[in-house]
């Protein structure tokens, strides 16, 4: 177990170096500096700025403080925003981001495998239908179009909840639930097809014939089984998850990295863009290496080889 | 299930009649048989919903092609002086119900009726003659408790009631229906160009690494690991970023990962394909490597590689039009879904025919392709068969 983690984490080092490598480079090759046209600056000016930001020295040289940057937590200096450091910009902005991620995970997760569990029990009856053209729906429907209708409809037309901006928890309530969508779906299809294959098997009948009452079956033989399974989907909710915050934020303008990094797009704030590429990719990893190691713990079942994810 | 074989013993003695003695038929095969394919292609056609999105997709792919040619506007086409045109159509224009009747309505607000009606003339252009006023509540006198709906016949007002833009107009005053299926166009190009090309890529790579096996597949498979690492949102987002935006290097963003999952879903399946008799049998039989690969493993996976590439697509179309929303995918007069959304949420407050439209068009889009990905998966089990 110990030599596995150690690899993995080993493989997780490498991906992120290959990125931040990749991503240094990409960003030399990209026009854009902090000058702007616009400034009139003398050669004397030119010079402080560009040495502020280290813009003077060779490339390899760049790329050697860059890495010691990452590693120390240093994505350098954004070129906008009041020249503050990258890692400042994303530190202030993680939390509305961070908050809205877990609670769409955690509801959403919640609601699906509720949703699952109701149309696995009423095996193709009206709830189950109900349920799985839900599931198709929540899957299938962009997160963003339907951000747009909550907005639409529950913001401005009925005036429910405030349109957009951070502040009380009613701001989160709409972005949420936009946000939560796809992990609902996703639990939803999941925990059903789980649960009918589960409900199906020999242990089952077993239970049933020493006689546990109907809701030990399903909670503690049926759901706790069929659960397993779903951590292999947290993966893609945790993608959905993130792709859904660039959009969903700039919808609802939440101050959150999501809508930061569209703005930096808008700006071409290179170091910024390429300071909340990281930061994902450093996240996705970690997801996938934490998801890994849950699933080996909770299924003895499966063998410690390869990077499965 | 086992009735059959319940043993009833209450049989009358009547019934019971010696056997003929017939020439032994068990094993002959009473009904032609049927190639798996041909079993899948029968559950796959006897699958209604399946069957629906089929129907659905071909009605919107024809759109996409012959739509922009069934009126006289162009791609762009701008005209400031039509533009923000709601959606009219001849005929549905006399059911006012639909929305196509060429009307801008909205509820505005006022101390009392004459201010709300007021308000309701400045925001459409000052021009009464064409405005109808229903009220709706009169209000006591205080701030914004009046209400009225004013309905703005714009058509009449701007002297064009014999145009019809089919689904409006947007802000530049471009025809929204040449637009709409010109971006649809446009994305379901991008998704079935990125998926034909994941799909030559992984099964290429994905076989490769499973045929030969031994050290190439370890050192394959050692770059699999790193690259499966990377989070595709990155990869697209840094690709679009370098090359200039537009169709092909959203292509080329959306093709860079994408293959990774098909080829490591080939490579399992032809690990496990490879050590079969059949294959032991036509490699003794002196066949090479190549037809080995074309004639017996690729079709025996066909089933799954045809799965993934239906999976791909729809998420392919939603990364464009995630592109396209956060500002890093098609530039204007482009038009593609994705785009077409993003003008829809600009305008979203007083134009919102702008925003449904291609909406619901690419949550169609979306639906069926999931649905179609689903009939087939149904299809090519063998326990769904029929």
């Amino acid at each position: 177990m110990f030599r596995y983690i150690l690899r993995r984490i080993l493989y997780m080092a490498v991906t992120l170096f290959i990125i931040a490598t990749v991503s240094f480079f990409l960003m030399k090759m990209l026009p854009g500096s902090p000058l702007k046209a616009e400034d009139k600056l003398s050669e004397e000016q030119r010079e402080i700025v560009l040495e502020k930001y280290g813009l003077n020295d060779p490339v390899p040289v760049q790329y050697v403080r860059y890495i010691g940057g990452l590693v120390k937590g240093d994505l350098g200096i954004s070129f906008t925003f009041d020249n503050t450091p990258v890692t400042k910009i994303l530190m202030d902005r993680i939390g509305p981001s961070a908050q809205l991620g877990a609670q769409a995970l955690l509801i959403g997760t919640f609601l699906g495998i509720l949703l699952g569990l109701i149309a696995a029990i009423s095996h193709n009856g009206a709830l189950d239908y109900t349920s799985t053209i839900l599931a198709v729906l929540g899957t299938s429907i962009p997160s963003f179009v339907f951000a747009g209708l909550l907005q639409r409809y529950l913001a401005v037309e009925w005036e429910l909840f405030p349109v957009a901006l951070w502040g009380t928890f009613e701001h989160t309530i709409l972005p949420t639930v936009a946000l939560m969508i796809f992990p609902m779906a996703t639990a939803a299809r999941f925990t059903r097809t789980e649960m009918i294959e589960v409900m199906g098997s020999n242990f089952i009948t077993t239970a049933r014939a020493k006689g546990v009452s109907e809701y030990g079956i399903i909670f503690k033989h049926g759901l706790r089984n069929a659960l397993i399974p779903l951590v292999t989907v947290m993966g893609p909710m945790a993608v959905s998850l993130m792709t859904g915050t660039l959009v969903i934020e700039k919808i609802f303008a939440v101050p959150g990295i999501g809508e930061q990094f569209v703005t930096s797009v808008m700006v071409n704030d290179y170091p910024t863009i390429m300071g909340t590429t990281l930061l994902f990719a450093f996240l996705f990893v970690l997801i996938i290496l934490v998801i890994d190691l849950l699933y080996v713990l909770i299924d003895p079942r499966i063998r410690l080889t390869g990077g499965e994810s | 299930m086992d009735n059959e074989n319940k043993n009833n013993n209450n049989v009358p003695k009547d019934l019971l009649v010696p056997l003929e003695r017939k020439e032994d038929t068990s094993d002959k095969i009473s009904r032609p048989s049927r190639t798996f394919m041909q079993d899948a292609r029968r559950t796959f056609f006897k699958n209604k919903l399946a069957m629906i999105c089929v129907f659905i997709l071909i009605i919107i792919s024809v759109m996409s092609v012959v739509g922009p040619g069934m009126n006289d506007y162009g791609l762009d086409d701008q005209d400031l002086s039509r533009a923000k045109m709601p959606p009219h159509v001849p005929v549905l224009e006399n059911i006012s119900w639909l929305g196509f009747d060429g009307t801008l309505t909205d509820e505005f607000k006022g101390k009392d009726i004459e201010e709300a009606t007021k308000n309701a003339v400045a925001r459409y252009g000052n021009d009464a003659d064409f405005i109808d006023i229903k009220e709706l509540d009169k209000g006591d006198g205080s701030a914004k408790s009046a209400e009225v709906q004013a309905t703005y016949h714009i058509y009449e007002a701007k002297d064009m009631g014999d145009q019809y833009f089919w689904l409006g107009t947007d802000t530049l005053g471009r025809d929204q229906w040449t637009r709409l299926w010109l971006g649809t166009r446009v994305s379901l190009i991008i998704a079935l160009v990125a998926a034909a090309i994941d799909l030559v890529i992984g099964v290429a790579y994905g076989g490769v690494s499973a045929f030969y096996g031994g050290r190439v597949d370890n050192v394959m498979q050692r770059i699999l690991e790193v690259l499966v690492g990377i989070p595709n949102l990155v990869v697209i987002l840094l690709m679009i970023l370098v090359l200039q935006p537009g169709i092909l290097s959203i292509i080329i963003a959306l093709t860079i990962t994408g293959w990774i999952g098909m080829a490591r879903i080939v490579r399992g399946e032809i690990l496990k394909l490879k050590s079969q008799e059949f294959v032991l049998a036509a490699r003794t039989l002196g066949t090479s490597n190549g037809k080995i690969i074309s004639r017996h493993l690729v079709p025996n996976i066909s089933g799954i590689i045809i799965i993934n590439t239906m999976f791909t697509i729809p998420s392919a179309i939603f990364f464009e039009a995630f592109l396209s929303f956060i500002g890093l995918g098609l530039v204007p007069p482009e038009a593609s879904l994705g785009t077409l959304i993003n003008t829809g949420f600009e305008n979203l407050r007083l134009y919102p025919y702008l925003l449904v439209f291609p909406a619901v068009l690419i949550s169609v889009i979306m639906i069926t392709f999931n649905l179609i990905g689903d009939g087939l998966r149904d299809a090519f089990d063998p326990k769904m068969h029929k």
